[in-house]
């Protein structure tokens, strides 16, 4: 646990201090010809905590994630990860940015021709000098994660959409990224099987500590996500138990229309709203 | 109309905008780090040893259909022992190279436009690069690689089996002798011919792997959009094949004979 803390701190450049702003969305615009999708969008996301992005489908979020990794550049706005500046760095200078960050993609966005072990370790084998045998193992670890283990060496077309899901989970947070952002990772999976994928990002605020932002339209798993904690017990074992009150805290809600975040707050604050769209959203 | 056609003229500059910055994008990725090796490598076997096959049936059909052709109309002057010559010549100067980058448009073309398109579509191409890869350096060196080194040696390949399949034809049907069909052939066989025959397919397989690449990286509109892209990359790959090879010939010739 020590050691990974060290791992992450120099993958970051900066040890993990808390509250220390890891994500900055300052009046972010951007339109596509003359449609406007984010007309002026500002956030901050601390170090540790989890953003929860909601809004109607084409509201934007997945946009809204597409510019925080750099595949979008906004028109108007700054974009700051981890203190630098990123919406006017050249696609070069990003990749460094986005070596401390990790994403989900929506339809999880598996490379087809690459096997489960390949897709989990791409950017291990590929893009770092860590000795094969290292990526191996740590491979094998996060897919034991998230329950794939004997699946390595599948085919991603061979797998149920869940488990490809899954898969990406596992690819985006084999290289220990210090942010991970997820774009509906639980969205089309059975009650079981989000609840997995739930409880995976639970553990990996809480244990792994990792900054998280989420993407999602199933309100049952953004709440579960947000009012429970992971906490390792004496024999090693991590349990999932509802949060309190000050943890609950952690996790903020956002809410996106016609381009502009018209809520945030944490749980509790979103579920009093008297707001109506907000109402009808979470009816 | 008007407005048309400005809209057209505009959406094909900034077409071959896109083009030529993914020319600059490649020349700089095959001359700097990283370089991905296994990726190479890899094409190299899927463009070129996987278009053996068809290569070799185009190639020997070829030759063996003009010297039937060139039989019928060398009896006219009594000449059919030069049928050789004529077949090595036509083989290795336009058919060959010409044959061989048409199989390739349609075969490799096609096949780069519908992968790479498919990884747009599905956000792979975002993932590469959220994962820190460069698509260019990752998809498109490898493949320009091959294309550019294999499209010669499947060139020379389509040649030598047309010239067999000449042979064939001209030994047991324009029953010629062997040895006559042969001689012929290397008595008219011009070092600027072999030079022509070398560097067209490189050239030819540049403009059909870069075509194909283009077309396929700017894919938009889904599974749709797939389907469409691939069928541009083939047609456009096979139009540029015919046409370079038009430049290409009026060049070489101006320069080398
Ligand atoms: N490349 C593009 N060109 C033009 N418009 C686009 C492009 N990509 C997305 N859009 C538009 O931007 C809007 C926001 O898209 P986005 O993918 O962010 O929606 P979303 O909030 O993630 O929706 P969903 O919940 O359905 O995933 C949509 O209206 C979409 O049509
Ligand atoms: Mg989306």
């Amino acid at each position: 646990m020590i050691q990974e803390l060290a791992d992450r701190a120099v993958v970051g450049g900066v040890a993990d201090e808390p509250d220390r702003p890891v994500v900055v969305f300052d009046h972010v615009s951007l339109a596509f010809d003359d449609k406007v999708i984010l007309k002026d969008v500002s956030f901050t996301l601390l170090s540790g905590r989890t953003k929860i992005i909601l809004g109607a489908s084409g509201a934007g979020k997945s946009i809204t994630l597409k510019i925080l990794l750099g595949l979008l550049k906004p028109d108007s706005g700054a974009v700051w990860v981890n203190g630098q500046r990123t919406d006017e760095l050249a696609e070069e200078d990003m990749m460094e940015v986005r070596a401390n960050l990790g994403m989900v993609f929506q339809e999880g966005a598996l490379f087809d021709s690459l096997t489960v072990r390949e897709n989990v370790g791409y950017r291990l084998y590929e893009e770092t000098d860590m000795p094969l045998d290292d990526v191996d193992r740590r491979v094998e670890e996060v897919l034991g994660f998230v329950g794939l283990a004997e699946f390595a060496e599948r085919m991603p077309s061979a797998l149920s959409g869940g488990q490809r899901r899954r898969v990406a989970i596992a690819r985006a947070m084999a290289a220990k990224p210090q942010i991970l952002l997820y774009d509906e990772a639980t969205t089309g999976l059975d009650p079981m099987t989000a609840m997995t994928v739930d409880d995976e990002i639970i553990k990996l605020r809480d244990i792994e500590e990792v900054s998280s932002i989420l993407v999602t339209h199933q309100l049952r798993d953004a709440f579960y996500i947000a009012t429970h904690a992971a906490v390792r017990q004496g024999n090693g074992d991590v349990r999932i138990v509802p949060a309190d009150r000050e943890k609950e805290r952690e996790s903020e809600f956002l809410m996106l229309r016609d381009g502009l975040i018209i809520f945030e707050g944490d749980a509790e604050t979103l579920r009093r709203s008297k707001d109506e769209y907000l109402k009808t959203f979470l009816s | 109309m008007i407005a048309l056609i400005e809209d057209w003229l505009k959406r094909a500059s900034l077409d071959v905008q896109e083009y030529v910055r993914l020319l600059g994008a490649t020349a700089r990725g095959m001359v700097t780090q990283p370089i991905y090796r296994h990726d190479i490598i890899e094409q190299f076997d899927a463009i070129g040893v996987a278009s053996l096959t068809v290569v070799l049936l185009t190639g020997f059909f070829t030759g063996a259909v003009l010297a039937l052709q060139s039989g019928l109309t060398l009896d006219q002057f009594g000449a059919r022992p030069v049928v050789g010559r004529l077949v090595s010549a036509s083989m290795i100067k336009e058919l060959g190279p010409v044959l061989t980058g048409l199989m390739l448009s349609g075969r490799v073309g096609s096949g780069i436009a519908a992968e790479l398109g498919s990884m747009v579509v599905t956000d792979q191409i975002s993932a590469l690069r959220a994962l820190g890869t460069d698509p260019i350096r990752k998809l498109v060196v490898p493949r320009v690689l091959a294309g550019v080194l294999m499209a010669p040696v499947l060139t020379v390949v389509s040649d030598f089996v047309g010239i067999v399949g000449g042979w064939i034809v001209a030994r047991y049907q324009l029953q010629v002798a062997t040895g006559l069909y042969w001689s012929s052939i290397w008595q008219a066989l011009y070092m600027q011919d072999i030079w022509m025959g070398l560097i067209k397919p490189f050239v030819l397989g540049f403009v059909i792997v870069t075509i194909a690449c283009h077309v396929g990286l700017r894919t938009t509109g889904g599974t749709q959009g797939v389907g469409k892209s691939t069928t541009e990359a083939v047609v456009a790959g096979s139009v540029g094949v015919i046409a370079v090879d038009f430049f290409v010939t009026r060049v070489l010739i101006s320069l080398m004979y």
